[in-house]
């Protein structure tokens, strides 16, 4: 017999049991316990199909191949850097995956391209079975980040402030006038005018307690709009 | 003598009021507040993050570190600053109480940490600890089968209670201290402990009482971990 046993986006806590059916199927922050589908995070539950899943308002990020992430670097070596990325080790970095043109590494400190502390924006190249994240600045968007600020939110969340189509995000980088990059580890970084890297941290603050409510767009629309005075542009 | 009515005045199969308070501590990854009576256990996780020293390292999964310690005012007698030997046994003992539940095999070699403090110690207090710590767990966002809760069970002279007090543990005619803790949904019991005496009937019914209370902790704890994204914002 095939049951759910929660609506659409109805918040769930661990242990509870969401789905009882062996025709369910598991996914990510839910785990299957005997017939029953029992969620695994506290978040919002989601169905599709038959494809069970817990959409988590808390917890760590879960790195993924592909995805583009904000880091810092946390060390220096001979041919590569380490880079804190938020995630339990640091990722690694190496020079092969950073620059475009050949460095003759016996005679070129690497520290000329990243050093330590620099801010980065770049991709997850490969996960390792043991864990191990490699990650890539091989592109136009992946470069190092001067000045600004940083912000951390909680990973999950992040979809929720790039919004369908970045459509979210967007809404903010025009109001705020700052440039914003997201990771999807949660690192955020905003640069612009003092004033308004406050005014957009503000917001993204906002969407990091508010994501999982409905009438967000509006509500933020309307902080904006009182941050920033009323704006004619669009 | 028979202990026919409590010191408090409750029934034999009531614990505690019970307040729980999920986020307070606003730079752990997870925490919570969990009070019963005067009992007060406040839990605080970080992680999963590196695990230190490198040889502690499971490539299978993650360890768990719990650090549990009474602060000096926590009873009537000022207890010393510092883990002491009960300390490091009641860390042990809640870190297995609590791993049955957790999935810790999604973050191999990371170390989850889990400091667990009593404020005010009146009986309960590693029951107390528990609760805590699997909603700060929760909240962490450490994936988990289920939450745990705990409760003290035992005999108070003749009668079987619930949610014994510090008066309760002292009684003259003697009573035994039954701390237990289960995972909710299965029933499956993670910490079961004796501190007296009891025949194998009691034993039963003790533990019989022990799962329904805990039962109706656990519901406590789930409404306090839902009422960080519902109504009240706790942070």
């Amino acid at each position: 017999m095939s049951e759910v046993y929660v609506k659409d986006r109805e918040l769930v806590v661990p242990g509870q049991v969401i789905a009882k059916g062996i025709d369910f199927i598991p996914s990510s922050g839910t785990v299957r316990e005997g017939d029953s589908v029992v969620a695994t995070m506290l978040g919002l539950a989601h169905q599709k199909n038959k494809i069970m899943r817990v959409i988590p308002l808390v917890g760590p990020y879960f790195p993924q191949v592909g995805d583009q992430v904000i880091g810092r670097i946390s060390s220096v070596g001979f041919s590569g850097w380490m880079v804190d990325i938020g995630t339990p080790y640091p990722a690694s970095l190496s020079v092969r995956d950073a620059v475009g043109e050949y460095v003759d590494l016996q005679k070129t400190d690497i520290t000329k391209f990243y050093d330590y502390g620099d801010l980065i924006v770049a991709k997850i190249l490969y996960i390792s079975k043991g864990g191990n994240i490699r990650l890539s600045m091989k592109g136009p968007i992946y470069r190092k980040l001067k000045g600004g600020k940083l912000i951390k939110i909680t990973p999950s969340k992040i979809p929720r402030l790039i919004g369908k189509q970045g459509s979210m995000v967007n809404l903010i980088k025009t109001r705020t006038k700052c440039l914003i990059i997201a990771g999807q580890n949660g690192w955020v970084w905003i640069s612009g005018e003092r004033r308004n890297e406050i005014a957009a941290a503000k917001v993204i603050a906002m969407i990091d307690e508010e994501s999982h409510t409905t009438g967000l767009t509006e509500r933020v629309e309307a902080t904006l709009k009182k941050l920033m005075g009323d704006n004619n542009e669009l | 003598m028979s202990y026919e009515k409590r010191f408090d005045g409750r029934s034999f199969d009531e614990f505690r009021p019970v307040e729980i308070k999920v986020g307070v501590i606003p730079r752990a990854d997870g925490s919570a507040m969990f009070k019963i009576g005067k009992t007060v256990a406040i839990a605080g996780v970080k992680g999963p993050r590196e695990l230190h020293p490198a040889h502690r390292r499971d490539p299978e999964k993650a360890v768990l570190n719990v650090y549990y310690d009474m602060v000096s005012f926590s009873t009537p007698d000022r207890v010393r600053p510092g883990p002491d030997r009960r300390d490091t046994e009641l860390s042990k003992v809640i870190r297995e109480a609590l791993e049955p539940a957790l999935l810790l095999d999604k973050f191999p070699y990371a170390g989850i940490d889990l400091f667990v403090y009593i404020l005010q110690a009146n009986a309960g207090t590693r029951c107390a600890a528990i609760s805590a710590a699997s909603l700060a767990l929760a909240h962490a966002g450490i994936p988990m089968r289920d939450l745990v809760s705990a409760v003290a069970c035992g005999k108070v002279g003749d009668k079987i209670v619930v949610d014994l007090t510090k008066e309760e543990e002292d009684y003259e005619e003697g009573a035994t201290d039954v701390p237990i803790a289960i995972m909710p949904r299965t029933r499956k019991i993670t910490l079961l402990q004796m501190d007296g005496s009891m025949t194998p009937e009691e034993a039963k019914e003790i533990v019989r009482k022990g799962i329904k209370a805990c039962e109706k902790i656990a519901e406590l704890q789930r409404e306090a971990l839902k009422s960080v994204f519902e109504g009240g914002n706790n942070e």
